[in-house]
């Protein structure tokens, strides 16, 4: 490389800035959604740069299931006090209390379906014109044909036959009344670039990402963490094990991987020689081939 | 990983396009590249070949890995662009996949748009179609700077280098009349996986690099303008903080040249005059900054200045032209024909207005690549050179020598689509 290029990540980076300063630039009422997992906190990191030395101005938001690893909840608490950023916690529990979802029953119950109707929900009601998220498109097949500024209609539906199309740097952000976008600033970064850029960056992680001892136990091939809301089934039996988690989200359908990597050095290793995609640990896509994409239908993630 | 200081981090990025027409194993070819470059993880490989048991197949079948939607699994056909990824050591890649069917120019445009380097299949068997001459030409009107022609299927043809020369110089006579720099040529078989990482036992004949290699190795660092500055201003940064009460930073992505500290630079529209006070990049001071970065400009004099104008240097005479008439080949994308002496909303760089389509010179025929003065009515997928006038200046340079100051989209102002892609003449 010459003076005059960057390298992948510096390129990435500058990607994701232009997306996001464009959101800023063509919606009203923005927000970024934030789960405390590593691509919504590599999204945030993004959004500090492209605004700098100015605060983010948009809000972030976070869809608590209530399923959460304790430790997620400490790292955003702390990471908006650090950063004097505002984010707004919707509570899946509020949407079921309100009588507006059911709640899955049985040994492989989730929330996750229900938390795109509190998502939803609070996007009506917080009026919001644009809601950025941090999927990526070499997370899973269905992705991989989402754009930048993906349309939404008014029923927050997702419409893959029918995107516009997305050229050059030009983004469409133009809608009606009643519906809305949502706007995926790190959608051409796969989980290595990720995890390079926090190497690089030296963006502090939840320590869920670092080997810790838990209690978990094995479904389908899968390890899954003990938790009060977990029902194990017959045959399934706790052990203490050396773990980490690949991705953060809710606990209930979240696996962990056994590994003993306790710096992002390992972790990177540990990336590029591992065998399964992340998304290979979460329950909510195994459920069938198109899971990913019904769900992206409804209005997911 | 031996730290910051390895090298590790430092790969290019690439992006590429593949064109080709249905059943010319271009999924294939993309399962292929991905699958000998190590991208396919176990989990996925799982699925694809229950999938492929599941509808009939006997061997894994590479295509299943790119075709995402249910849809397409079900007919067997892409019909939108994807994208996918992949690294080597020396670079990270991203393929825009296209479908390459007639009515599905529009994918191709679109996964044109940003491509470093275009790969157009040709089926050994079937030789140079209309398919070619349609992949070539928009390969061409888009600039893609680099064009890998794969002839692929070579196993069904034993190997012949006869086969491979007579395509050559078929697709060599239309290029010749296109504006294409660099253009290569390799025999492949995406299904056997000769020559494209791993160099065929087959092709003796062939001496040239594998397609792996070339896009390991393809000069790229000239793809973009490096010697015109330009930044459209995107958004303006004022914090008004105690620790910045006076910071006015103009946050915009270099699209071509660079630009150093104490440079002069112009404001356009305006045409002032001022120089470069501070580069920001978070809490990083840059001496200098170029495309593609994005970054944050701090300029010596308080002038008035908004997203939608841009910052210019005026480098060996080249300034952008400043003009409300305008002509663009334009590709159309929807389904709703163009109005003529219709009103559409225009979108170049970070500028919005509003345009008029004054006239339509000609359509393009892309199969025999001949203009059309007659058949004036514009349909999805035409290609058409027209006049444009827009409600105030735009300034741009021409696509063929900065693309990205040189595009444009059109959107339509009762349903929001984006309608047509345009190139600057």
């Amino acid at each position: 490389m010459d003076k005059y290029q960057i390298n992948h990540l510096k390129e990435l980076e500058a990607e994701s800035i232009f997306v996001i300063r464009e959101v800023a630039a063509q919606f009203e009422n923005p927000v970024m959604l934030f789960s405390g997992g590593k691509d919504s906190i590599v999204m945030f990191h993004l959004a500090r740069k492209a605004f700098w030395p100015a605060k983010v101005p948009f809000p972030l938001m976070h869809i608590d299931t209530g399923h959460n690893f304790p430790e997620t909840i400490q790292y955003r608490d702390d990471l908006m006090e650090k950063t004097g950023a505002r984010c707004i916690v919707k509570y899946v529990q509020d949407t079921i209390d309100q009588g507006k979802a059911v709640e899955e029953t049985g040994v492989n119950a989730s929330r996750n379906k229900i938390q795109t109707i509190t998502l939803l929900d609070a996007i009506e009601q917080e009026k919001f014109d644009a809601a950025m998220g941090g999927g990526r498109r070499d997370e899973e097949k269905a992705r991989a044909k989402e754009r930048f500024f993906s349309h939404r209609d008014e029923f927050g539906q997702w419409d893959p036959k029918n995107q516009r199309p997305e050229l050059w740097n030009l983004f469409n952000g133009k809608k009606n009344m009643g519906e809305h976008f949502r706007v995926f600033p790190i959608s051409n970064w796969t989980e290595m670039d990720v995890w390079q850029y926090i190497y690089m960056e030296e963006i502090e992680l939840p320590s869920l990402y670092f080997t810790h001892k838990r209690e978990v136990f094995q479904r389908d091939g899968v390890w899954m963490a003990k938790a009060p809301f977990m029902q194990l089934k017959e045959g399934e039996k706790l052990e203490m094990r050396d773990v980490r988690c690949r991705t953060i989200g809710d606990v209930t359908c979240t696996g962990v991987s056994l590994s003993t990597a306790n710096n992002l050095q390992d972790i990177i290793q540990e990336v590029a020689a591992t065998r399964v995609t992340e998304r290979g640990g979460r329950a909510d896509d195994k459920r069938s081939e198109s899971a990913m994409e019904d769900r992206k239908r409804e209005g997911y993630f | 990983m031996s730290g910051k200081e390895s090298g590790y981090l430092d790969m290019e990025l690439l992006r590429f396009t593949t064109a080709g027409s249905v059943d010319d194993g271009k999924s294939t070819l993309i399962g292929r590249l991905l699958f000998d470059s190590k991208a396919i993880f176990e989990d996925q490989m799982e699925a694809i070949e229950k999938a492929s048991l599941r509808s009939g197949g006997e061997d894994v079948n590479l295509a299943l890995l790119t075709d995402g939607l249910k849809a397409e699994r079900e007919q067997g056909i892409t019909i939108d662009v994807a994208y996918r990824y992949f690294a080597t050591p020396k670079r990270k890649f991203i393929i825009a996949d296209t479908p390459g069917h007639i009515q599905y120019t529009r994918n191709m445009v679109t996964g044109a748009s940003t491509a470093n380097a275009a790969i157009i299949l040709v089926d050994a068997r079937h030789g140079v179609l209309e398919q070619t001459r349609r992949h070539t030409y928009i390969a061409s009107l888009l600039q893609i700077p680099h064009i890998i022609i794969c002839v692929n299927k070579m196993d069904l043809v034993e190997y012949k280098q006869d086969v491979f020369e007579q395509i050559k110089s078929d697709v060599e006579g239309i290029s010749s009349k296109l504006s294409v720099k660099d253009v290569r040529y390799v025999p492949i078989s995406a299904l056997v996986g000769d020559n494209v990482v791993d160099r065929s036992k087959n092709m003796d004949w062939y001496e040239g690099p594998t397609l792996m290699y070339l896009l390991e190795n393809l000069h790229i660092g000239s793809d973009i303008n490096r010697d015109d500055f330009r930044m459209p201003v995107q958004y303006v940064i004022r914090p008004q903080s105690k620790d910045y009460p006076d910071y006015r930073g103009y946050g915009g992505r270099i699209m071509s040249g660079s630009l150093n500290v104490g440079d002069t630079v112009k404001v356009l529209p305006s045409g002032f005059t001022s120089k470069v006070k501070t580069i920001d990049l978070f809490t990083e001071t840059l001496q200098k900054a170029f495309a593609p970065q994005s970054v944050s400009v701090q300029l010596e004099d308080d002038i008035d200045i908004s997203r939608g104008d841009m910052l210019v240097k005026e480098t060996n005479g080249h300034e952008p032209v400043v003009s409300q008439d305008i002509d663009v080949m334009l590709c159309w994308f929807n389904e709703r024909k163009m109005i003529p002496g219709g009103k559409y909303t225009l979108r170049q760089t970070s500028a919005e207005m509003r345009c008029m389509i004054k006239s339509v010179d000609y359509k393009m025929n892309i199969n025999t690549l001949e203009h059309d003065p007659d058949d004036l009515e514009v349909n999805m997928n035409d290609i058409v050179r027209v006049k444009l006038r827009t409600t105030k200046p735009l300034f741009y340079d021409s696509y063929n020598v900065n693309r990205n100051t040189g595009s444009l989209v059109l959107i339509d102002e009762t349903t929001n689509e984006t309608v047509a892609a345009g190139m600057i003449v």
